[in-house]
């Protein structure tokens, strides 16, 4: 295999092209709103007619907008056709010759598709993610073979620091960074590790790009093990996402068949193999120690840092681990440069950002915008604001490590460091938007009986911590507390952020400090005022009841 | 090699399975997977005869099975319903469904009904967002659910 092979597979692709194109959403939201039915009357429906020669029906990945799925994308450029049935098929395959369809069309001028600037999910919704030829046809693993045959691992890793781009798991760490600190590392085996376990609940966005374009994570991930000098990657894939699991074995086969992973890629030295790891639910396994414990096949339990995994990592050896989203950034970047990438987004936070858009929001489903873009240009013109005449009270980004941003605050940019200062974090991308009748309260006990049960228990402020914090939450929302119980659930907050041993317990009182800080009055109204004595419960009892 | 006493099928398939993976310890989660879909739990008896073939005390076997959610040490019923408590789920409303799956038929999330026709779970997020509420019938994740459309569901099961 060299560039002319793949160019060469890339033109045969192309040139079996048919004059229309109808492509099927085939990811996990739309297949369980039937695109499987959807698909094959299409394709039968073409073949009926005849006009198998004239029509392909692509599967293909994820295309946005998942809440009006399945949807079915005509070319060229007839019309996305929303919430598509195996019965208006025909319609569909009319429509291609201007026929009326019988369902109805998402409008592409409006701003949730024209806001959007795609470099992660670029092949996602045009290729099918079952087959390298497509992926390959779309420029796929050129950026490999010009990596392995025009640069040496230190270019590589020069362009990843230049091109700005951080860390989509949610802490932000300057990805070059990490990529040189491993390559530094002292050690014969080391090893790549492409963190899939999105934990995270409400955020959906690495399911649909390993559902959408697995290559790309093969090929990012391919490039990483050469920049750093490891020979062996692991994908750890949440077991809840069987699809995006099938379509990875299914990536890794092709790409050993077609040479792009193996031993000699590309006729260089290099050799790759990749393992799927499929966790077993538990949210801990997001922090990269505990996940390579589960690697390991032991308990997902955090261990100190440092030593930092680029150190000693998986089996005591350098360890590189990065997030799906940020792999999928890397053949992008090789391919255009660091320069193209480093112009997108703001100063400090470089590129798109891919977010999962739900809760009480009109439009939900998938968003990349480039670093920067307000709060509100996301959920109120994209998102087009709450359904049924609601008013949106705030957005949760960074799930259970996160915090609620008001509706006041909307005008924020994303990026790492203004997040960070409204008292949330970028996080993975998960972005729950709520309206008027979401109580601020019982929001945060939801995210703090997340963290008490996926608590591993190894250390005190966590393990017990979390619990109390949950029931001083669950006595608040019973109106059975006082001020006195308000001020040591932020005594405890506070303790247990500075002393907790991972990042789950040093950011589980996140929701409930950020609901403090922006709707103190929503706690406060929940209060009872201080029994006098502070010990007679009888007269505690009849004491008035603050409404 | 030691057989199984019991001489069951499913004991022989997970050996090779183990084979697959050279015996390596770290292949435990894969081979518990594989355990708890030939099996559809994870029984004690089980859990010491993957340790044996492994060579892994069996607190080690033990530890990680009831370290990870995903793993059950006690059979399921004939039918599964799981309601996903992601938080875009829970804003729209998946705490009603439980409620009135619950109420239905009087066990609680992790339980299963005593005529074994029905387990019922709930799951972290199944990143199903864009649908929500979803939940999964027996693995099929059913899109926008209603209280009233679960129950309906689950009836027909009972």
């Amino acid at each position: 295999m060299d560039r002319n092979d793949l160019l060469e597979i890339k033109e045969k692709e192309l040139a079996s092209r048919k004059k229309f194109t109808l492509r099927c959403c085939m990811a996990a939201g739309c297949v369980s709103s039937n695109a499987e039915a959807v698909k094959a009357r299409l394709e039968k429906t073409v073949a009926d007619l005849g006009l198998a020669n004239e029509i392909e029906v692509r599967r293909v990945g994820c295309m946005r907008l998942c809440c009006e799925g399945p949807l079915v994308q005509a070319d060229p450029q007839v019309a996305l056709f929303e919430r598509v049935t195996p019965e208006s098929a025909m319609t569909i395959v009319g429509a291609l010759n201007g026929g009326p369809a019988s369902v109805s069309k998402a409008d592409p001028h409006h701003p949730f598709f024209t806001k959007q600037l795609s470099i992660v999910l670029a092949n996602s919704g045009v290729v099918d993610p079952e087959r390298i030829e497509s992926y390959i046809a779309a420029d796929g693993y050129l950026a490999l073979h010009d990596a392995l045959t025009e640069m040496t691992p230190r270019e590589v890793v020069d362009a990843m620091v230049k091109s700005g781009l951080r860390g989509r798991g949610g802490a932000g760490f300057p990805t070059g960074l990490k990529w040189g600190t491993v390559a530094k590392s002292p050690g014969a085996k080391k090893y790549v590790i492409c963190n899939a376990d999105e934990g995270d609940p409400g955020a959906f966005m690495d399911r649909s790009v390993l559902e959408s374009d697995p290559h790309s994570i093969l090929e990012g991930m391919a490039v990483a093990a050469y920049a750093v000098g490891a020979d062996q990657g692991f994908i750890y894939v949440r077991a809840e996402y069987p699809l995006a699991i099938s379509r990875l074995q299914t990536a890794i086969k092709q790409a050993k068949q077609f040479g792009v992973l193996g031993s000699g890629i590309f006729a260089s030295p290099f050799n790759f193999t990749v393992d799927i790891r499929i966790g077993a639910g538990a949210f801990v396994c997001g922090e990269e120690t505990a996940l390579m414990s589960s690697v390991e096949g032991r308990r997902g339990t955090p261990r100190p840092r440092p030593p930092f995994p680029a150190e000693s990592g998986l089996w005591n050896c350098p360890t590189l681990i990065n997030n799906v989203e940020t792999f999928a950034n890397v053949p992008a970047i090789i391919r255009k440069g660091a320069e193209w990438f480093a112009s997108i987004g703001t100063a400090k936070s470089k590129g798109t950002k891919v977010f999962a858009l739900a809760g009480k929001i009109t439009n939900t489903g998938l968003i990349e915008v480039p670093m920067g873009t307000p709060l509100r240009t996301i959920v109120e013109e994209m998102g087009g604001g709450a359904p049924d005449g609601g008013k949106i009270k705030a957005v949760q980004t960074g799930g259970p490590s996160g915090g609620c941003v008001p509706a006041e605050a909307l005008d924020t940019p994303v990026d790492y460091e203004s997040l960070t200062k409204l008292g949330s974090i970028m996080g993975s991308g998960g972005m729950i938007v709520m309206d008027d009748s979401t109580q601020m309260v019982d929001v945060a006990r939801f995210f703090m009986e997340f963290c008490m049960d996926e608590s591993c228990g190894k250390c005190i402020p966590c393990r017990a911590g979390t619990v109390q914090m949950h029931s001083l939450l669950t006595k608040i929302i019973q109106r059975k507390a006082t001020a006195r119980d308000l001020a040591t659930l932020e005594e405890l907050c506070d303790m247990v952020k500075h002393t907790s041993l991972c990042g789950l317990g040093q950011t589980a009182p996140n929701p409930t400090l950020s609901t403090l800080r922006f709707f103190r009055k929503e706690y406060e109204a929940l209060l009872q005022p201080e029994a006098l004595g502070g010990h007679a419960s009888g007269a505690e009892a009849k004491l008035p009841v603050a409404t | 090699m030691l057989e199984h006493a019991s001489g069951d099928k499913r004991f022989k398939m997970l050996e090779v399975h183990m084979k697959k993976h050279q015996q390596r310890h770290d292949a435990l989660i894969e081979v518990l997977h594989k355990a708890q879909e030939l099996f559809g739990y994870l029984e004690d008896d089980l859990l010491l005869f993957i340790a044996a073939k492994l060579a892994l005390p069996p607190s080690r076997v033990y530890g990680v099975a009831t370290f990870y959610h995903f793993f059950t040490l006690k059979p399921k019923g004939e039918h599964t319903c799981v309601v996903c408590m992601g938080t875009a789920c829970y804003v729209k409303g998946a705490d009603k469904v439980i409620a009135a799956v619950q109420d239905a038929v009087k066990v609680k999330p992790g339980e299963t009904t005593a005529n074994n026709k029905l387990s019922l779970l709930t799951a972290r997020c199944i990143g199903a967002c864009g649908i929500a509420p979803a939940v999964v019938y027996d693995g099929t994740v059913t899109p926008r659910q209603t209280p009233e459309a679960a129950v309906e569901r689950i009836r027909k099961w009972m």
